[in-house]
């Protein structure tokens, strides 16, 4: 969707509002909610794991969207391709019956409604309140070629001391699920 | 002019002389039987202290009166006053004198003081302060010598020496005291020695009894004393703060009396009151039921306390405190008073009990409540001297006839009192008991140059002299009595045949009933030879006798025979040891002699007593104490005092006691008269005295003797004279009407009302306090234990684990639980932050 | 495009998140609802990084997916765990911690 991508991106109330560029974020967004709707309503274990994969999808085109390409890439690489994975193997190393499930919600799930509601509002009008009207500019073709680039400089730059102890946490991680999870 | 009045160290400090004796009991008390005499060494030397120290006490109050006499009006009339003393016609020829006054010798210190009130403890020598000094302790010490030998052997003879040395004691208190307080103490003190002493066998209930009833008679007058101090108070504390002493002191009473500022209610009162002190303690009329039964007491008690000390308190307080009797008893100035009436009847009543009385003992305690009366009686007609002197000599004749009873009873009658029974014939047994009872006897009756003559027919007299007539005659038919009871007892102790114990057979005494069964016995051996004998006592039988008691050889007559040792291995009469008869020959001899120290008639004419007792009734100054003109007379012009020298001898009305001093005098003492002493005006005494003598020798021999005689058996006859007889041994009913009427009829009631009160109210409410105590806890723990504070407690569990309870669903331990409070807190902490920040 | 755009699907995101984490029963499931959580916040970071022309929007943004990585990992080993204890892994029966 680049075609639509105009020269000028910077942030003001002023600029001109792509139309084809909000038109594409609306629907990605529209089937992301709905995706994510399916996730925590279906009883089907499975299912919820596949519409999950929907909304992470989604979220790697908006990603791509938002001239974040290698975080787009990285989503689609890392989310769907191990996670999920992983969510579906747990999934059926622990027998999750196939089919619909009988008793997949809480006791008490409704009260997770007024939560989420509540902290939606809160969360919504906060975000109106404080960006109202206000446009982002499109980025701009440099920016989002330097995007990656500016990426690695940050990552072994400043950021270079989280990126390895990054690497020790996913090494931490590994043992320790292997750890967790064999059977002797 | 201020007289310097000599004064002394033993004056100074006459303190010591009761303070010794109470040391001495102390010591008694606390180590009399580890010591060798069982505590009788410390008693004698003790009252041996006191007598020093009083005589040299008497010798300088001796020289003070004589001081006082050398500064009055100067040296020309201290030399009249002096002679006038002496030599009476000069002093009448060379004009007026006044005797001086003697300012007694005052110290006090005072151990209570709050609020105005101020108790002090002091001395207040005076004349009469001496001569009781003297008197007691040279009584008490003779007493107690004699008691050494008396009491020998008794279970508490210890105890005996403490009660006795601590009464001598409480006497010299009483006597030395300068307030009212401290006569009080000393006068208590008395009494409670007089109650153990009384009892000291209590074990005989009936000398318990006794003990009581004297304590018990005695206390119901002292109400009147401490009810006459109160007044007498109250009276005269603001005269007595005016001048610098306090309503309780002695002296500032006096002169209160004397001043006219008392009320004369006040005064009458208060002398009633006193006076019913005094009737109790010396057994004047009513209140006399105790004397004869205190014989009980062992004889050294009797003839201490019971004759010569302690009775006399009474008198010694009337004239004491005369001035406050004078003025509220109106004593001159009526023909009768109060005190003289109860004197009077008390002469005659006592004396006709004496008459019919078997035990030796209660004849001389009748006498001595006769005696008493005559004492009373003539401070009761004013005569002043004339008592106090009966006092002195009545104290040595009278412990000498006590004396000699003891020593009667120690070695003639085997500890028996009763004449009729175990007396008779001793004259040829106990010599010197026998004279030395004669011539004490002569002194009580009167007889012309012994000491009772100059004491107690000067009272008659002036009961005559001062205006009370009928008095003067019941002196009189007194003195008659008197002389007859003595020598029906003389008759029966002394002369006729020996009975019972004096004839040396029957132990009747208190280890007779040990005796009962060996007695029995014997009386069946020994009657053979007495009919043999017959009644004349001889050694023979009484070895007799006695072999058969040591035959019978009994443990027991052993034991008692080991006590009865003192008698010989015989058991007739015979002459006591040299401990007891000293003393009677001392007290006899006292008898016969003491009465010259006032002897008004010629050819002796002595005034000593007169001028070392009598206070003057001279004003003093109030500053000072500057010597004025007695009797008020204008300045310049000396009114003679009436004394025996004076012409008419008539009736003082004038001076002290009868009108107010002059302002800023003040009298102390009232002006007494004084009857002129002439011969001619004993004659009917002394006749009377001998046919009373002679009456009852004649009756006695008959009576006593075994001749035929028409008064022989007359109450036996005679209805009249047995019921006559009847009462007089009854003691006129009185002892029914004191104890089984009054006593019963108030005590009982009251004793029953007591007993109803403590067992039903005091009881009931101490009852009731424990039942309500125990209800109110039983409520206390119910409601407010277990429900208010266990329920808070119980509360505040329960809130606390239902607090608990109801927020444990929150850990439910479910993750999904945990993230919707998670979140939901979160939202609203958002929502918080939101509505602060906008 | 309006800069509330992306906040908007995030907080939306977010909220169906949480719902799915109070109401899911299976342990899997609420992994899942967390998964939703974490990428309605990347969306968060990256629309941010957008806007204000920084790249550390970015770099967080990756961070997290990789943490995520991790996080799932382990979590899905101790649901097995407990699997293997319990042969069930119904977050209500698990209550030991109850009280």
């Amino acid at each position: 969707m680049s075609v639509a991508l105009v020269a000028q991106a910077d942030v003001s109330d002023t600029a001109p509002v792509n139309v084809a560029l909000n038109v594409g974020f609306w629907i990605i967004a529209a089937a992301m909610i709905v995706g994510a709707v399916f996730v925590v309503s279906t009883r089907n274990v499975v299912h919820a794991a596949l519409w999950l994969v929907v909304v992470l999808g989604g979220a790697a085109a908006q990603y791509i969207l938002a001239a974040a390409e290698f975080v787009g890439v990285s989503q689609i690489l890392i989310y769907i391709g191990a996670v999920m994975v992983l969510f579906l193997f747990g999934i059926m190393l622990t027998r999750a019956t196939i089919g619909t499930e009988a008793g997949v919600n809480n006791k008490g799930w409704a009260i997770g409604i007024p939560v989420a509601l509540v902290i939606g509002g809160v969360l919504i009008w906060s975000v109106i309140d404080a960006y109202e009207d206000s446009v982002i500019e499109e980025p701009s073709a440099g920016q989002i070629a330097g995007a990656t680039t500016s990426l690695s400089d940050s990552y072994l730059g400043p950021y270079l001391v989280p990126f390895l102890a990054l690497s020790f946490v996913l090494l931490a991680a590994a043992i320790g699920a292997i750890v967790l999870a064999r059977k002797d | 002019m201020l007289a310097e009045l000599t004064s002394g160290w033993f004056l100074e400090n006459a303190w010591l002389i009761p303070l010794i004796p109470g040391i001495a009991f102390a010591l008694i008390l606390l180590f009399g039987k580890r010591l060798p005499q069982g505590g009788s060494e410390v008693g004698i030397a003790s009252m041996a202290a006191s007598l020093v120290l009083a005589a040299g006490a008497t010798v300088q109050w001796i020289q003070r009166v004589d001081s006082a006499g050398e500064h009055s009006g100067g040296a020309l009339g201290a030399l009249q006053a002096f002679a006038g003393s002496v030599f009476p016609q000069a002093a009448e020829e060379g004009g007026g004198h006044a005797t001086p006054y003697v300012e007694p010798v005052i110290s006090s210190w005072t151990w209570w003081q709050s609020g105005g009130l101020e108790l002090t403890i002091g001395i207040h020598i005076d004349g009469l302060a001496i001569m009781m000094l003297l008197l007691v302790s040279f009584i008490s010490l003779l007493v107690q010598i004699y008691s050494t030998e008396y009491v020998k052997g008794d279970r508490r003879y210890t105890h005996f020496f403490a009660a006795i040395t601590l009464f001598s004691a409480g006497m010299l208190v009483m006597v030395l005291a300068e307030s009212m307080v401290q006569l009080i103490l000393g006068w208590e003190i008395m009494g409670l020695c007089s109650f153990m002493l009384i009892g000291h066998w209590w074990e005989d209930e009936a000398n318990s009894r006794a003990a009581l009833k004297a304590f018990f008679t005695v206390r119901v007058g002292d109400v009147g004393l401490l009810v006459g101090t109160a007044i007498l108070y109250f009276g005269a504390s603001e005269w007595a703060q005016d001048h610098g002493s306090n309503g309780f002191n002695i002296q500032a009473i006096s002169g209160w009396a004397l001043s006219g500022e008392g009320s004369s209610a006040v005064l009458t009162w208060g002398a009633v009151a006193l006076f019913i002190a005094c009737i109790g303690k010396s057994g004047q009329f009513p209140l006399h039921t105790w004397l004869p039964d205190a014989m009980a007491a062992p004889t050294p008690v009797s003839s201490l306390l019971h004759s010569s000390t302690m009775v006399v308190a009474g008198v010694f307080l009337v004239a004491r405190l005369y001035p406050v009797f004078f003025v509220g008893l109106d004593i001159m100035d009526s023909g009768v008073n109060l005190i003289a009436v109860i004197g009077g009847i008390t002469i005659v009543i006592a004396a006709l009990l004496a008459f019919v009385q078997n035990d030796i003992k209660k004849v001389l305690a009748y006498s001595t409540v006769s005696q008493l009366g005559y004492m009373m009686m003539g401070l009761g007609v004013g005569a002043w001297t004339p008592a106090v002197f009966h006092i002195f000599t009545h104290a040595f004749f009278k412990c000498c006839l006590f004396l000699c009873a003891g020593s009667i009873s120690h070695s003639g009658s085997h500890h028996s009192f009763d004449m009729k029974e175990d007396m008779g014939g001793l004259r040829k047994y106990m010599p010197i008991t026998f004279w030395t009872w004669i011539l004490s006897t002569a002194a009580l009756c009167g007889a012309p140059l012994f000491s009772g003559f100059w004491s107690k027919d000067e009272i008659i007299d002036n009961a005559n002299n001062n205006g009370y007539p009928v008095f003067f005659v019941v002196g009189l038919i007194g003195a008659a009595l008197t002389a007859a009871y003595m020598t029906r007892a003389t008759y029966l102790t002394f002369f006729g045949e020996p009975r019972g114990a004096a004839a040396g057979h029957g132990h009747h005494d208190d280890h007779a009933e040990e005796h009962e069964l060996a007695h029995v016995e014997h009386e069946e051996d020994a009657a053979g030879e007495h009919a043999l004998v017959g009644a004349a006592a001889s050694a023979h039988v009484a070895h007799g006798h006695d072999g058969g008691h040591a035959a019978h050889g009994g443990d027991d007559h052993g034991g008692d025979h080991g006590h009865g040792d003192d008698h010989g291995h015989h058991d007739t009469p015979h002459e006591s040891p040299i401990r007891i008869t000293a003393p009677l020959v001392i007290l006899a001899f006292f008898a016969v002699f003491s009465g010259f120290l006032n002897a008004p008639g010629k050819p002796f004419e002595t005034h000593w007593f007169t001028e070392w007792v009598e206070p003057s009734s001279t004003t003093v100054h109030e500053a000072g104490v500057e010597q004025h003109d007695t009797s008020f007379a204008p300045a310049g012009r000396a009114v003679p005092l009436p004394r025996a020298d004076d012409g008419g001898g008539g009736v003082h009305a004038e001076g002290c006691g009868f009108e107010p001093p002059p302002e800023g005098e003040i009298c102390y003492a009232p002006t007494l008269t004084h009857a002129e002493f002439k011969w001619v005006k004993t004659i009917p005494s002394i006749l009377l005295v001998a046919f009373g003598v002679a009456a009852s020798a004649w009756i006695c021999v008959g009576i006593y003797g075994d001749r035929r005689h028409p008064l022989k058996g007359l109450t036996e006859r005679s209805r009249l004279a047995r019921a006559g007889h009847r009462f007089l041994v009854k003691k006129y009913y009185l002892d029914d009407l004191y104890e089984n009427v009054i006593v019963h009829g108030v005590a009982h009631p009251i004793a029953k009302g007591a007993y109803w009160t403590n067992q039903r109210l005091i009881d009931g409410v101490v009852n009731e306090v424990g039942i309500a105590g125990k209800r109110s806890g039983r409520w206390v723990y119910r409601n407010v234990d277990q429900r208010v504070v266990d329920g808070a407690v119980n509360a505040s569990g329960i809130v606390a684990e239902g607090g608990g309870r109801s927020l444990q669903p929150v850990q439910s331990g479910k993750v999904n639980q945990y993230g919707a409070l998670l979140f939901a807190a979160a939202a609203v902490l958002a929502i918080v932050l939101i509505l602060i920040n906008v | 495009m309006l800069a509330v755009n992306f906040l908007l699907l995030g907080a939306v995101l977010f909220s169906i998140g949480v719902y799915g984490v109070i109401a899911r029963r299976n342990a899997v499931l609420v992994l899942m609802s967390i998964e939703l959580i974490l990428n309605s916040v990347n969306l968060n970071l990256v629309a941010f990084s957008l806007m204000n022309q920084n790249i550390d929007g970015q770099t967080f943004a990756l961070f997290v997916i990789a943490i995520a990585a991790a996080e799932v990992g382990v979590g899905l080993a101790m649901v097995l765990l407990i699997y293997r204890n319990r042969r069930s892994i119904a977050l209500d029966e698990l209550s030991e911690m109850k009280g």
